[in-house]
């Protein structure tokens, strides 16, 4: 454990992902730093997504490797991987919510099966949670199929904060929700980042997200990180999609 | 890095001071609970109380949310409680957990006598409901099949092709393998009961009329109602959840006639069509048994069997295979159209589909038993 503290939290090596004979991920290189919120771009289908699946380790690799936290993810024994699973949290695309449970019992599932606590101390964080990403605590005993498309990403997302990661995950965390939803998430981020220490490895689309809430950037592009830094960088880069990304007519809109 | 976490007792003066000291998070929670507890007991004393949190190593929402609800224990009394020495890192976490309402205990449903019987009374008050939900569904599709009569052009025979392969084609391997061994099950049984009297021969009428009166029919539906109907209702209830269903309808299409007119469809003519083929193969494999097994041979079994049975036989078995398919796809139709929002409703519902199924199909079974008799047949 000594020397996490200035290491990457994840640092991504020479990974490459093939589905039968497409290579999606080429050779890619990522390092995120503790602390951080990296903003995670790229056009659709380029395997931002596929990317973020790897490092969970939901998506085998042909090559390469992963540490989270120091612990390179391939080598690490069963009791090794669980103790860095405990430590992240996973924002799914939909959600991903259990849908025969209802949100206090989703919020509790990683409590449950991680630590030793009351269900009085679960009952109170679960609320606490809830409150932290901005929900009433009237739903927590609604079922997910209960909930608006809004809701359903707060629940999920205080679903991957019950156990107090130091890591998240969001996988489009923003998209579908109108743009105030969205800002406000964007803001929530912020808060729990600041409040938690979360390092915060988010996939976007939504230029607003990048400069309210990423610390840092980075795009891929070609199944490589094609740049990496901060939203300033980005709009002085000369590559071509991201001058059309960072400048095409939505881009100067955010940015009035 | 990780240390026990403390609360220590220090008068100052006046005041009560709790030096909290060590990691206050998530994994020491069971201990952070005992320590909370036994402070808590100072509720009410004249001293005013401080929560000093200055060494806490480590804090998180746990941690946190556990002195808070100290602080919020200790308020009852004359004094309130203050917590101090608050680093900047965790003060914001600390007021984030100072927003939290107070929870109500939820009630988890006990489970009580009074409580089982309405349970009781709903389930059984809720057969009602499950014939007029099938009664209902018949229309329905009836009145689909009125309408694509009237406009041919509407049926979707592509649709109802590819659910004839799912039902018919891919299930005539396991279908035939069945009733085969049903088949040599059943002469080989008779063989052996009817020897000790000398009846030998009598197991081909025994193998013919069972096979193609009741056991190839009954069995292939039964069959079929686990494999496809489960399929329908798992098929239609996952197109529910996922709101396809209603995607279907706001673009002006009746689920009824794009989903489960070709599913009647498809089914409806592949039962006749299996049953055929098990009760063949039934046949085929008594007559294997009754030569290998009991020295009939084939010619003489063949003899024999048209001696024993006549068309009306084969009649009797056939006509009740089409009403057999369209109970198994209206049970299971109904039941993947009510599927709610959640994985377990998709279980349960495509569990209900294969019992109730199967149970109709029995039913059926027994009504057509009765009417035949009744005709003579």
């Amino acid at each position: 454990m000594t020397g996490e503290m200035q290491n990457p939290i994840i640092r991504v090596r020479d990974i490459t992902v093939q589905f039968g004979s497409t290579r999606v991920l080429d050779g890619l290189n990522l390092d995120v730093k503790r602390g951080e919120i990296l903003g995670f771009v790229g056009p659709s289908g380029a395997g931002k997504s596929v990317l973020t699946r790897t490092i969970i380790g939901l998506v085998p690799k042909v090559a390469g490797s992963i540490e989270v936290f120091g612990v390179d993810l391939d080598s690490s024994s069963t009791s090794q991987r669980r103790n860095v699973e405990r430590r992240w949290g996973v924002l799914f695309q939909q959600g991903a919510l259990f849908s025969s449970l209802t949100v206090r019992q989703n919020i509790q599932f990683p409590m449950r099966e991680y630590l030793r606590v009351s269900q009085r101390l679960m009952d109170e964080i679960t609320m606490a949670k809830l409150t932290m990403v901005g929900l009433k605590p009237e739903v927590a005993e609604r079922f997910p199929s209960e909930l608006s498309g809004g809701m359903i990403k707060r629940v999920a997302l205080a679903r991957a904060l019950s156990l107090d990661p130091d890591l998240v995950f969001l996988d489009e965390p923003t998209s579908g929700l109108d743009p105030i939803g969205a800002g406000d998430f964007d803001e929530l981020v912020r808060t729990l980042q600041r409040t938690l220490g979360l390092t915060v490895f988010m996939v976007t689309h939504d230029l607003d997200s990048l400069y309210t809430a990423c610390d840092r950037i980075a795009v891929l592009g070609n199944g490589k990180i094609i740049a990496a830094g901060s939203i300033a960088d980005m709009q002085a880069s000369q590559h071509p999609w991201l001058r059309q990304y960072f400048h095409g007519k939505r881009a100067r809109a955010v940015m009035g | 890095m990780n240390s026990d976490p403390k609360l220590e007792r220090i008068a100052k003066g006046n005041a009560l001071a709790l030096c909290a000291t060590g990691t206050w998070t998530a994994s020491f929670a069971p201990v952070l609970e005992r320590i909370v507890a036994d402070a808590e007991k100072l509720a009410g004393s004249p001293q005013s109380i401080f929560i000093d949190v200055s060494e806490v190593a480590k804090l998180d929402t746990f941690g946190a949310w556990l002195i808070e609800r100290l602080r919020r224990s200790l308020t009852k009394g004359p004094v309130e409680a203050q917590i101090a020495g608050l680093s900047a890192n965790y003060s914001s976490l600390v007021d984030e957990v100072r927003r939290v309402r107070a929870t109500t205990a939820v009630d988890s449903g006990t489970v009580t006598i009074t409580g089982m019987l309405e349970q009781i009374g709903r389930t059984v008050a809720g057969v009602g409901g499950t014939v007029a939900g099938l009664v209902d569904m018949l229309g329905a599709v009836l009145a689909a099949w009125f309408r694509v009569l009237i406009h041919p052009r509407s049926f979707r025979l592509t649709s109802t092709v590819h659910h004839m392969e799912q039902v018919c084609w891919r299930a005539v391997p396991i279908i035939v393998l069945i009733t085969f061994l049903i088949g040599c099950i059943i002469a080989q049984q008779g063989i052996f009961h009817f020897r000790r009297f000398g009846a030998d021969i009598f197991v081909v009428d025994m193998l013919g009329v069972l096979v193609l009166r009741e056991i190839g029919v009954l069995l292939v539906a039964i069959m079929v109602a686990g494999r496809s109907g489960s399929a329908y209702t798992a098929e239609l209830g996952s197109m529910k959840m996922r709101e396809e269903i209603d995607a279907l309808r706001t673009m002006g299409f009746d689920p009824i006639e794009v989903l489960v007119l070709p599913r009647m469809m498809a089914l409806v003519l592949a039962l006749p069509i299996l049953a055929f083929l098990g009760a063949m193969a039934a046949l085929y494999g008594g007559g294997l048994v009754a030569w290998l097994y009991g020295g009939v041979e084939p010619e003489a079994f063949l003899l024999r069997l048209r001696d024993a049975i006549s068309i009306d036989h084969f009649i009797v078995g056939i006509v009740k295979a089409p009403v057999m398919a369209a109970v198994i796809g209206i049970v299971a139709c109904v039941e993947g159209l009510a599927v709610q929002g959640s994985a377990e409703s998709l279980g349960q519902h495509t569990t209900a589909s294969v019992v109730k199924g199967i149970f109709f199909v029995i039913v059926m079974d027994g009504v057509f038993a009765i009417f035949f008799a009744s005709i003579g047949m």
